[in-house]
């Protein structure tokens, strides 16, 4: 069997792993698989050596933070199929105490993927050999991109001519961080009409009258 | 001096950087070194990191497009690119052909002043001066072609989501075409100077061998995938804008060593140029953004004249527009390899999630694998021929 379009491959994967998968689906021409995390090793070493499949290469690894949800991040892999020309993505859930497999026993790229997301996020990915923060500064506390980690942080660091030396500081802002929040006003009255907006929709004249319905008459 | 005491000397180590030219940038690369040896290389990353991903959160869609110029500062248009691409994917849009056939001049035009850049500092850094005095000639001619159609040398701002900016200037494509023909003369000569150079060759040849099986298991892409024998080229395989259109060829290398990836990338700009000509002889009239009012602003003149134009343009650049929810990974084939976006929107006027895939983070990830067992000044000719810029690396 082989597989021409990524509906195909779709339906291949889902039949093929289905005690794996919670959700499947295909938006804006990408695949994407949310699974259990406890089946990420297998789904996606099945994906790495299947013959349909062939994912050999991890283009990137990522989180995303969902805070009010229960297991707040997501962990999201891209992978692409040279031989097939698919990319596939593959997302799982998990929270600040529940540790992710690694896969750089599949993948030797996962390693600074996985090291870039524990730094952010501080998701925690088991038996990576080296899960050390990777962007972030040498003594650095804190996952910055959790949506409850704040733009601006909490050090800062500056030379310090009498120390002759960098020294770190806690943020101090001249002014309150200003955010810009343009979200029009206008466009989030859908539910109240205000006198007036009836002219909108009048007809033109000669035109066939559209019949009102029952709650545009009252407020008429 | 004795066997005896040639075995006390232990494996020290080393750092190389962050401040140091061959470094490419802030690059503090730990080495642990037995005598002139490698034995292992651990490249501290960071140094330059900015929070751009969180940063973009708390922009709107058109605020955050500067960001990505910023990224990989040597080739900033091809990462608006892929941005304005994943935009549109969400929103549903596309550009113009006009648009389509600017960006993709553009996108070549810059690739090959990516590939000037690497291949004559990669030349300095082996020793050899000449090349990077010329082509810093040529490239400058490139920012040039930048300046006059967007106003910037580096910072372009150029490609956004729906479209470009503005429409080229008059007479810029028939220099943009010309240049394309005389840039070649450039790299013949910078070919006469390197090529079969004897001491470039000495320094390159069999150093840094990546295998095909570890170029795709690193997650190589670009010039790095190809030298080791891959035939895979996003411009080719996943056509983006008018790339379908184009003839043009894929060079791959045999050996995967730091001398085919020189090669791959002589000859990448040579078919850039190619390309060049082609967009350019291609080109329709027509706008240059796309026609929905809700996402491009709207013109000068139009807002003279009309009360619509006018809100637009004020929403636009106030709330700016909304993406509908929806999530995708979205590549294109940056001068360094596969440049992608995974871009998560919430129905809002910002992005609520946009990790950047930078191709550079993948490849300096390999150093420690490709100058195992090399000697000290290998590494050097490594790092250089893995073309990475800290801009996209640290982000």
């Amino acid at each position: 069997m082989s597989v021409e379009n990524l509906d195909a491959l779709g339906d291949y994967i889902e039949i093929t792993m289905q005690p794996a998968i919670l959700k499947k689906e295909i938006a804006h021409g990408e695949l994407m698989f949310t699974i259990k995390r406890e089946s990420l090793k297998r789904f996606i070493s099945f994906l790495l050596n299947d013959a349909n499949c062939e994912f050999k290469q991890l283009s990137d690894i990522c989180g995303a933070d969902y805070p009010d949800r229960d297991e707040r991040f997501d962990v999201v892999y891209n992978l692409l199929s040279l031989k097939h020309n698919f990319r596939i993505r593959v997302k799982l859930h998990t929270s600040e105490n529940t540790p992710v497999d690694s896969i750089t026993s599949l993948y030797s790229a996962a390693n600074w993927f996985e090291r870039e997301v524990w730094d952010m996020y501080g998701i925690f990915f088991n038996d990576h050999p080296d899960l050390r923060r990777i962007l972030t500064d040498y003594g650095f506390e804190g996952h910055p991109l959790r949506k409850d980690f704040p733009l601006t942080g909490f050090v800062e660091l500056r030379y310090d001519e009498t120390q002759k030396r960098v020294v770190y500081e806690p943020v101090k802002l001249q002014q309150d961080f200003r955010n810009f929040d343009f979200v029009s006003p206008w466009e989030g009255m859908t539910t109240m009409q205000l006198p007036g907006d009836e002219k909108a929709r009048k007809p033109k004249i000669g035109a066939d009258l559209p019949a009102l319905d029952e709650k545009e008459k009252k407020i008429g | 001096m004795s066997d005896s005491n040639e075995n006390k000397i232990r494996p020290y180590t080393m750092n190389f950087g962050p401040q140091h030219p061959a470094a490419h940038g802030v690059l503090r690369l730990v080495l642990e070194m037995d005598g002139e040896i490698v034995e292992r290389a651990d490249p501290h990353i960071g140094l330059l990191h900015r929070g751009t991903e969180k940063l973009i959160e708390y922009k709107t869609y058109m605020q955050a497009v500067p960001y990505f110029d910023r990224l990989d500062y040597v080739a900033p248009m091809n990462q608006e690119h892929a941005f304005a691409l994943a935009v549109e994917k969400l929103l549903k849009i596309k550009a113009p052909p006009r648009a389509q056939h600017i960006r993709v001049l553009f996108a070549e035009m810059t690739r090959v002043i990516n590939h000037i850049l690497n291949i004559t500092t990669y030349a300095l850094d082996v020793g050899a001066l000449t090349p990077a005095l010329w082509g810093f000639e040529e490239r400058e001619i490139g920012m040039e072609f930048y300046e006059r159609v967007c106003g910037a040398r580096l910072h372009a701002n150029y490609v956004r989501p729906g479209g470009v900016a503005q429409d080229m200037p008059a007479g810029l494509a028939e220099d943009m075409y010309a240049w394309a023909d005389s840039v070649q003369k450039f790299i013949d000569d910078m070919e006469g100077l390197l090529t079969n150079n004897r001491i470039f060759k000495q320094r390159t040849v069999d150093i840094g061998i990546v295998t095909k099986k570890e170029a795709l298991d690193w997650g190589f892409s670009g010039p790095m995938l190809r030298a080791s024998g891959v035939p895979w080229d996003l411009r080719k395989s996943q056509p983006y804008d008018v790339y379908a259109d184009m003839n043009f060829d894929i060079p791959t290398g045999t050996t995967g060593d730091c001398y085919a990836r020189y090669l791959v990338r002589v000859e990448e700009m040579r078919q850039s140029c190619k390309i060049m000509k082609q967009a350019i002889e291609k080109m329709p009239r027509g706008p240059v953004s796309s026609d929905d009012g809700k996402v491009t602003p709207p013109s000068r003149a139009e807002m003279k004249n009309s009360m619509e134009a006018l809100i637009h343009h004020f929403k636009l650049y106030t709330e700016g527009y909304h993406v509908p929810a929806g999530e995708t990974y979205t590549a294109v084939e940056a001068p360094k390899g596969e440049f992608g976006v995974y871009l998560v929107a919430d129905g809002s006027n910002k992005p609520y999630r946009c990790h950047i895939r930078a191709p550079g983070f993948a490849h300096l990830q390999g150093m420690d694998f490709m100058s195992k067992g090399h000697m000290l000044a290998d590494a050097v000719a490594i790092i250089g021929s893995m073309d990475i810029v800290f801009g996209e690396i640290d982000r």
